[in-house]
């Protein structure tokens, strides 16, 4: 992005929308014409991308200790009903 | 009858206090809010003080939940409020307003971005310990008000309109903020994969 031309700023306007999937699609062309031949932008995309993808995959792997969720039952005096 | 309730929950055994379906209740939402605390503060005793705070005011607040949001969307934003209570507890030095992205502020969206394709790292590099470890040290190097949007928003896979309920911020400040941490936490972990690029590159060499 180093042109820092109108295009690539109009890119990072629109990237959160764009790799959401909401953006118009009339712009959504725009854009992709444009990824097509910037590959520094191309890089910001993918890499925004990944940055979301491993965070999200965080969500998977995180779970409340048991021990935890024993201690939480007993503080709110629900250990003693099955599930 | 809350009709648009899709929790697989009784609201009106829950708000009766039946032990059991509250029992569900925490069984279905435990994780999340857990999670939502640990990453807004990044260690696990709070995290389970501000769990266990968002359970009790819950029930006790349950009689009168009137279901404008879901309860899921309520209860993460008791939980949220929970954590900021205890960020404020421990850094009362810091005025909030300091340390907040301040929406509808003209700001630099384009500093120069670094560019460093770490896209095609092998994935196990991404699910080890240390790069984990990163992410969330990272996290907390975001604004508040960024982190929470950034949380709820990408790591709990709320939609935007749920986000802004959670948060009762306009679903606009939502979009902004959430553009703002992306391209933070984008930006800290090309420094972050960039470096560890380039050490690669050497060991080869």
């Amino acid at each position: 992005m180093k042109e820092n031309n109108q295009h690539c700023k109009e890119l990072i306007e629109s990237i959160s929308d764009y790799v959401d999937g909401d953006l118009d699609p009339e712009l959504c062309l725009e854009l992709e014409k444009h990824l097509h031949e910037c590959e520094n932008c191309r890089v910001v995309v993918n890499t925004l991308k990944k940055t979301i993808d491993i965070y999200r995959d965080t969500r998977n792997s995180e779970k409340l200790p048991q021990s935890s969720k024993d201690r939480l039952y007993a503080r709110l005096k629900l250990n003693n009903y099955l599930k | 009858m809350v009709e648009h309730e899709i929790e697989p929950l009784n609201l009106d055994a829950l708000k009766k206090g039946d032990a059991a379906e509250l029992r569900k209740m925490v069984e279905l939402f435990s994780d999340s809010i857990y999670r939502v605390a640990l990453r807004m503060l990044n260690n696990s005793s709070d995290a389970e003080d501000v769990l266990q705070e968002t359970f009790i005011k819950a029930l006790r607040a349950l009689p009168g939940f009137e279901g404008r949001s879901s309860l899921s969307t309520w209860l993460y934003r008791i939980a949220v409020n929970e954590a900021l209570m205890v960020l404020r507890k421990q850094k009362p030095q810091v005025a909030i307003t300091e340390e907040s992205f301040v929406d509808g502020e003209e700001e630099d969206l384009y500093p120069a971005h670094t560019i460093v394709d770490w896209c095609c790292l092998p994935e196990d590099v991404f699910m080890d310990n240390e790069t984990r470890k990163v992410l969330n040290q990272k996290i907390q190097t975001l604004p508040e008000n960024l982190r929470t949007v950034f949380i709820l928003r990408d790591i709990e896979g709320l939609s935007i309109k749920d986000t802004s309920e959670a948060l009762t911020i306009s679903e606009t400040n939502v979009k902004t903020r959430l553009l703002r941490a992306r391209l933070k936490l984008r930006e800290e972990l090309s420094g972050y994969f960039g470096e560890y690029i380039r050490e690669k590159d050497n060991e080869r060499e």
